[in-house]
């Protein structure tokens, strides 16, 4: 079975070209699980139009990105027993410190290229660490715009593959088939871990705490003029 | 033929022979063509009701069709499948498609965005942005200054821009326009230009001058193309009261913005 990891900012295009996905490689049984905070609607739109397996989690209070890794192992045994080639995982894209991708897997980052030219500057590792950059909308801007957006995906990642599309219509995706295509399956579902180091971003406000000004808080705190981060031991 | 004129970039290719096989219209049936071919300098104009498929001809040019577009229509380069740099490298793609709905999304001023875009494609001449913005502000009467924001230009400016940007920067051989007469832009003075950059130009108009300033007229209809029409100078006179009316409208559309009272045609 391959695995597939779709992340991207809320209504960047992620289901858009995910099912383009299952469109174009109809000869591959795909499962599908969506990543999101409160509510999404993919499940009940991806079943009725391809009647393939598919799952939601809510990760609630937990970052949508660190709960995609805690199910996914039971996601993978999940959608080996519906018989699935493929499994696609979308994001709730909502976290800009983390990245959901992890080692074995294609990691898909979706970009709307009328997100503003300066967007993937912003989106830290949910670029960096991705294989592939999927730029949707580029029927909305002019041939200028999407150049200088796309080196602007290059400056942050260099090797990232880029591919432009209009996912409504799916125009340019042959060469993503491709990519999905050749990407080799899972060897060993049991070394699969996440890539890069995870922010170690954990504060007094995560656990509760709701006062205002970093006095009032407890291990990873910061001040307004500090650059940096400061450690306030217990 | 006029000479290129010393706008034209150093960096620009020379010109490629694009083809267009048949796909089907929106019921299906085959279209009446073998294969439309465009070579360097070429003109055509794309005419039809609303919703007959005139954008979605230009699209599938742009996005090089491959049958993976709702048209079912291919695009060659040269004869063949193009290689995948032309289709996905910018610095190689031999076309540029200013839409029908253009709006630079971009917060930067004109002379920053334009910068950029020059700084993508590696370009080292010097001088390039001002003779950008100097050649838009030959298409529109609204004056592009470096300082504008991009956010801030109208409609008829972006367009003009976009032009110049695609000729200038992009030095795409192939220019897809779409409906370039809406508002604020002078439409003959544009073809006018890219003919002059020896330019091959398709262009979806519902405007009569634009439509017989063109070698050839595709006619769509119902999603696929009815017709191609070679009118090889028969319509000379046709565009010749086309052109003397348009400076007669000109004026008059002038006068009235001025706030003129117009009670004679001279
Ligand atoms: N051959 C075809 N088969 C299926 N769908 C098609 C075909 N040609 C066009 N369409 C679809 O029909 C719709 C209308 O087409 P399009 O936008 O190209 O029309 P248009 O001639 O440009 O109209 P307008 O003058 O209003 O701009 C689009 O959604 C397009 O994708
Ligand atoms: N015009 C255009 N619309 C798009 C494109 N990609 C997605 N959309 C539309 O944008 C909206 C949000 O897309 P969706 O896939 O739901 O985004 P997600 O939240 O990232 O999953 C939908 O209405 C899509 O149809 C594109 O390339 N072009
Ligand atoms: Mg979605
Ligand atoms: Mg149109
Ligand atoms: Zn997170």
């Amino acid at each position: 079975m391959k695995l597939v990891i779709v992340a991207g900012p809320p209504s960047s295009g992620k289901t858009a070209v995910i099912r383009q996905i299952i469109r174009g490689i109809p000869g591959m049984a795909t499962a599908y699980l969506k990543i999101d905070v409160t509510r999404a609607f993919e499940v009940e739109e991806l079943v009725q139009e391809f009647g393939i397996p598919a799952k939601v989690v809510y990760s609630g209070d937990l970052c949508p990105d660190h709960a995609g890794v805690m199910v996914l192992a039971d996601a993978l045994s999940w959608a080996k027993n519906e018989g699935a080639d493929l499994l696609i995982v979308e994001s709730a894209g909502l976290c800009l410190r983390c990245a959901p991708y992890t080692t074995q897997a294609l990691g898909l980052v979706v970009l709307s290229a009328t997100s503003g030219i300066h967007t993937p500057l912003k989106m830290g590792s949910m670029v960096a660490l991705a294989d592939i950059a999927v730029i949707t909308r580029t029927d909305l801007v002019s041939q200028a715009e999407k150049e200088v957006f796309s080196e602007h995906v290059r400056e942050v990642n260099p090797s990232l593959e880029l591919i432009e599309t209009n996912a409504v219509q799916g125009t340019g995706m042959r060469y993503l088939l491709r990519e999905v295509e050749q990407f080799p399956a899972i060897t060993d579902a049991g070394t699969i871990h996440l890539r890069g180091e995870p922010p170690l971003g954990v504060c007094t406000i995560c656990i509760g705490k709701k006062e205002i000004g970093w006095q009032n808080h407890f291990g990873v705190v910061r001040t307004l003029d500090g650059a940096d981060y400061l450690y306030r031991g217990d | 033929m006029p000479a290129p004129s010393n706008h034209s970039g150093m960096h620009c290719s020379t010109g490629h022979t694009i083809s267009i096989l048949p796909g089907r219209t929106r019921t299906g049936e085959h279209e009446p063509f073998d294969r439309i071919d465009i070579g360097p300098g070429d003109t055509i104009s794309i005419v039809g009701p609303t919703g007959s498929g005139k954008s979605a001809f230009i699209s599938d040019i742009e996005v090089f069709a491959r049958g993976d577009t709702a048209t079912g229509r291919t695009i060659l380069v040269d004869g063949r499948l193009p290689d995948e740099a032309f289709v996905r490298d910018p610095a190689q793609k031999p076309v540029a498609l200013i839409t029908q709905n253009t709006r630079c999304l971009t917060d930067l001023t004109v002379r920053d965005f334009l910068a950029m875009h020059v700084r993508s494609r590696k370009i080292e001449k010097q001088g390039i942005i001002g003779e950008t913005i100097a050649l838009a502000n030959e298409f529109t009467g609204e004056k592009i200054t470096e300082e504008a924001r991009m956010t801030a230009l109208s409609g008829g400016q972006t367009r003009s821009l976009m032009v110049a940007d695609a000729i200038m920067v992009s030095c795409a051989p192939l220019i897809l326009l779409d409906e370039v007469e809406n508002a604020g832009i002078f439409k003959d003075r544009v073809i006018d230009v890219l003919r002059l950059h020896h330019k091959a130009l398709i262009f979806v108009t519902h405007d009569p001058l634009v439509a017989l300033m063109s070698d050839r007229r595709i006619v769509m209809k119902n999603g696929g193309v009815a017709k191609v029409l070679e009118p090889n100078g028969s319509e000379v006179a046709a565009l010749r009261s086309a052109k003397e009316m348009n400076v007669l409208l000109s004026r008059m559309r002038e006068r009235i913005r001025e706030g003129d009272l117009i009670t004679g045609v001279a």
